[in-house]
């Protein structure tokens, strides 16, 4: 299978550089799967999780939204905040979805929307690390 | 002529003081390092994003109105200018050569009839500031409590600039920083972050460049990504500056230790020459006494 070039880079580090055979983004409008030739495309992300297959072995790496941009060269994902799965600190997570259930009481509007779906995203993804910690 | 023993005690007190430039010294290194390789690790993030908002502003340049951060506000009357400097002194000219920047910038803007405020992140910075343009500074901010630099901070910075330009307070933002080159070398240096420079991508001789697809469309990515790009910018001049204060620090605390280094042996040499002259004279008033019996 052809491989093509992952770059993933968040503020603080490179967290991830390598050649992989396949990527799961979650994008904000809706997950993509990019493989080696994909064509140039840029794409906001939302939170979620993020897949990486390289060599019939697969990560997941947890993302809090950032761009994914696809060229000629591979694909580079500016991530605003990447952790992988193990390292996820779930309690501080918790906390955090906690902390943003609260400070929704004090938005309205459009904002309230948005704090909503970005709720809902970080709650997908707690569920989801839940789920794979029980097996 | 001071006596002996106060002699004895002003050398004992210049090797203290090297000994505790010596420890800032090596602890200064030590976080240099630390600071170095943080610079380092940000370092390919915000070259990309400034690879990717230079190819989006690009084919967003030729579609017309682009937003206010990238395009400005069509003015440039009232100037921003956020001062990055140390939390600490003891580093040498690194404070003030930020400071002395900030201060010739902002001195020709106003002979130009330009309105200048300040935004000044680190408590140095604003003591020095503080003397000339108390009236102009909007907002201090002093990083002293944190310990470990996180983009969140940069973040914070951002988010405050950030409101400030929605409420149209000024149109152009300039940053103030230290970049760090080697451990001797910081150069003082000033970006524009508001509007965004983009720079010019060179003519690309394989071809036009790609076309890509965007989703959601590229103004709504370009207005999430400016302001992200304001706090990555914000967050790499910290981290610059972090490396250059405690480069500044190790050098200066270097010199420091040499010239105490001086100091002891200068304070030696008159210490010794001041004893062998008490003992001469000591050895004389014995000697012409024995002669008198």
């Amino acid at each position: 299978m052809a491989t093509f070039h992952f770059d993933l880079v968040s503020p603080e580090k490179l967290a991830f550089a390598g050649e992989v055979d396949q990527v799961d983004v979650p994008g904000l409008e809706g997950d993509f799967g990019v493989l080696a030739g994909h064509s140039p495309f840029v794409a906001a992300l939302r939170p979620g999780i993020m897949t990486i297959t390289s060599g019939g072995t697969k990560q997941m790496i947890i993302v809090l939204g950032g761009l994914a941009e696809v060229n000629d060269k591979g694909l580079t994902v500016l991530a605003d905040v990447a952790t992988s799965l193990q390292d996820l600190d779930r309690a501080a997570f918790a906390d955090q979805i906690a902390a943003m259930e609260e400070k929704l009481a004090e938005k309205e509007g459009s904002v309230l929307d948005r704090a909503i779906e970005r709720l809902d995203h970080f709650k997908v993804i707690q569920q989801h690390v839940n789920s794979t910690a029980m097996h | 002529m001071a006596s002996l023993k106060d002699m004895r005690v002003r050398i004992a007190s210049t090797k203290a003081t090297q000994k505790i430039t010596k420890a800032m010294q090596m602890v200064a290194a030590s976080k240099l390092r630390r600071a170095q390789m943080a610079a380092e690790a940000a370092r390919p993030y915000a070259e990309r994003m400034d690879a990717v908002i230079a190819s989006i502003a690009g084919a967003a340049a030729g579609s017309g109105t682009g937003p206010a951060l990238l395009g400005g506000t069509g003015k440039d009357q009232v100037h921003l200018l956020l001062v990055c400097t140390g939390e600490r002194g003891l580093s040498g000219a690194f404070n003030s050569s930020i400071v002395r920047l900030a201060r010739e910038r902002a001195l020709a803007l106003m002979n130009q009839g330009k309105e200048v405020k300040f935004f000044c992140v680190g408590r140095k910075g604003y003591e020095q500031l503080r003397r000339t343009f108390d009236k102009q500074i909007v907002e201090h901010l002093e990083l002293r409590a944190v310990k470990q630099l996180g983009f969140v901070n940069a973040e914070d910075i951002a988010k405050k600039v950030l409101a400030r330009f929605d409420n149209g307070e000024f149109d152009v933002c300039t940053l103030f920083f230290s970049r760090f080159k080697t451990v001797i070398a910081q150069i003082p240096t000033a970006q524009q972050i508001i509007p965004l420079v983009v720079q010019a991508k060179p003519a690309v001789a394989d071809g036009p460049a790609p076309v890509y697809e965007y989703e959601p469309e590229e103004d709504e990515i370009l207005k999430g990504l400016l302001p992200r790009n304001l706090a990555v910018q914000i967050f790499r001049a910290l981290l610059e500056n972090n490396a250059s204060f405690y480069g500044a620090q190790m050098s200066s605390m270097d010199n420091a230790t040499r010239n105490a280094g001086d100091m002891i042996r200068k304070q030696t040499l008159i210490y010794n020459r001041t004893r062998q002259a008490m003992i001469t004279k000591e050895l004389i008033e014995i000697i012409s006494g024995a002669e008198a019996i």
